[in-house]
């Protein structure tokens, strides 16, 4: 009951003084819009609304995830106050498991944005929900552990932001987001399934389209294994940096 | 019975050994002082008893658990008040007062509860529902102290708690640690302004360079000191002070200057007259002139042989 307690007080605290302030909710519904809004003016004609949403959800839920909480996580660092949680008596995975739990919530609640939106513009009959749900969630934890893995490996909060995207921008071009994986350079390729949007992606794009090149339990699997290693690794890292 | 006892405590960063092999005992219910300068290796030693710094070397009981390998048990009844105001400040004062509480899985109702007796305790009560960002050093500092007891810890570790705050308000902390002491709490003090050690302390370890040079009760050290005498000159300037003639004087003795003060330590009693002639020829006028009880800090210096943190020009050295 206690540890329960602890991990509620370190989430509530976050969602209130992090994610749920209004300039991070504004993000959460013009991201989406701005890349909704780049498609229309390149192609200059109605867009394929379902073609794009896998991508844009994916996005939505990398951006707001990856640096929100490296930079909410570095902020604290810096100022000392990520102390005071060290020195709680809740198990050091609980506290890690608290501290990115609201950057999990607001990304998932981010990758829903673009749904509501095309749910107005787009017919989403035959979409396979459970599965949308699945590759949202899943990709919102990978996302959130790549941001502890950053903060874990940064000092600076500018420093956690230029390294996220030194990870994000590549992945946009690599994971099949928008440039399908069989259109890469051969040699690209090998990347592509080293990062876990690609799976992700996939998984999005089987559950709205149906156009999946992995099969979806093998993309969870893969989702799974991901997140699990770069928790493991950065829990190692903040016992090993942080702890010193 | 020791409520902390550590033996052969070390701290090692590459080559560099910050803490080297020290042993200590904190008896349950005292104030215990932690003294010694700026980088001796006090806030790393409360790092490593409180779980923020690996040990190297040595070990650490507290309260009869391994601080090592129960850490999670030995946070549990400990409070940490470190030398820089840590809160949140986007929240108010009662909010991060409940949150403290949270981490220790008291329940909200019972945070908020516990949080507004010690904002009231603390003088903090009007200022308790705005944010922390516009509180006053003091004010933070003291609602740092609140939120390191929200839990009522049995040890309470405080880094530096007067430090860079105004007179009153460390006045205002130093009778909220007599307190807290009386109310039961063991209090494990580091500081670098001595006199704050030898009113709040029962005893004392001076550590320098990582090592504890001295540790016994307040009484006992300045027993050390009683047999010195110290001559105290309050003089209208100290730029026409013959060096020459204090050197000759007293040419195995410690002079110090602290702004227009002369102090001379010296083992044999001297009168006062002959100084005080020599400063009136001098044209400088002297105010004052006195013996005076070594205080913690010169028995400090007579142990140490340590310039205290800065503090002082110390001549003749």
């Amino acid at each position: 009951m206690k540890t329960w307690i602890a991990f509620s007080s370190i989430l509530k605290k976050d969602m209130s003084t992090y994610y749920l302030k209004p300039p991070n909710i504004s993000w959460g519904i013009i991201f989406p819009l701005a890349w909704a809004l780049m498609f229309f003016i390149r192609t200059g004609e109605p867009m394929d609304i379902r073609g794009i949403l896998p991508g844009i959800m994916g996005l939505s839920v990398l951006f707001g995830t990856t640096s929100m909480l490296a930079v909410t996580i570095t902020f604290e660092r810096r100022r000392d106050s990520f102390n005071r949680l060290l020195l709680a008596p809740i198990d050091l995975n609980l506290l890690m498991l608290a501290k990115t739990g609201g950057a999990i919530i607001f990304g998932v609640a981010n990758g829903f944005v673009p749904v509501l939106i095309a749910s107005f513009l787009a017919d989403l009959a035959g979409v396979n929900w459970a599965g949308v749900f699945s590759g949202v969630l899943l990709i919102s934890i990978t996302s959130t552990f790549m941001g502890l893995f950053i903060a874990v490996a940064v000092r600076e909060v500018f420093e956690a932001q230029t390294f996220s995207n030194f990870f994000r921008f590549p992945m946009i071009f690599l994971c099949g987001l928008f440039i399908p994986l069989s259109t890469l350079p051969f040699w690209l390729r090998p990347l592509s399934y080293i990062l876990p949007l690609t799976y992700g992606a996939d998984l999005l794009r089987e559950s709205i389209n149906g156009e999946g090149i992995f099969h979806p339990g093998f993309s969870l699997v893969m989702l799974f294994a991901f997140a699990l290693g770069l928790f493991l690794f950065s829990i190692r890292n903040v016992k090993r940096k942080w702890i010193d | 019975m020791a409520i902390i006892a550590a033996r052969r405590l070390t701290k090692k960063y590459g080559n560099l050994i910050a803490v080297n092999e020290i042993d200590f005992s904190v008896e349950e219910g005292e104030i215990f002082g932690f003294l010694g300068p700026n980088g001796a290796g006090k806030t790393t030693t409360i790092n490593m008893l409180t779980g923020l710094a690996r040990i190297t070397g040595g070990e650490v009981m507290i309260d009869g658990v391994d601080c090592v390998r129960e850490v999670k048990n030995v946070q549990s009844i400990i409070g940490v008040v470190p030398d820089e105001s840590n809160l949140y400040d986007e929240l108010s004062g009662l909010e991060n007062l409940a949150f403290c509480a949270g981490l220790y899985g008291i329940p909200r109702g019972e945070g908020i509860k516990r949080g507004q007796r010690l904002l009231k305790q603390f003088d903090l009560a009007d200022a308790g529902n705005k944010p922390f960002r516009t509180y006053s050093k003091g004010m933070k500092r003291k609602l740092t102290i609140a939120a390191g007891i929200i839990h009522r810890p049995r040890i309470l570790f405080l880094d530096e708690p007067t430090t860079g705050i105004d007179v009153v308000s460390a006045r205002k902390i130093r009778n909220l640690i007599l307190d807290l002491n009386s109310g039961g709490a063991t209090i494990f003090l580091t500081t670098h302004y001595i006199e704050e050690a030898e009113r709040l302390c029962s005893r004392v370890a001076f550590i320098v360079e990582g090592t504890i040079r001295h540790l016994d009760t307040v009484e006992n050290l300045l027993e050390q000191a009683r047999e010195d005498n110290i001559l105290e000159f309050v003089l209208s300037n100290n730029r026409v002070l013959d060096w020459e003639f204090l050197q000759k004087k007293f040419p195995e003795n410690q002079v110090e200057v602290k702004g227009n003060r002369l102090r001379i330590h010296t083992t044999k009693p001297v009168g006062l007259k002959p100084f005080i002639d020599r400063f009136t020829e001098m044209d400088c006028e002297v105010f004052e002139a006195r013996l005076v009880r070594p205080t913690l800090e010169d028995v400090l210096i007579k142990i140490t042989g340590l310039d205290t943190s800065g503090l002082k020009e110390v001549w003749g050295e």
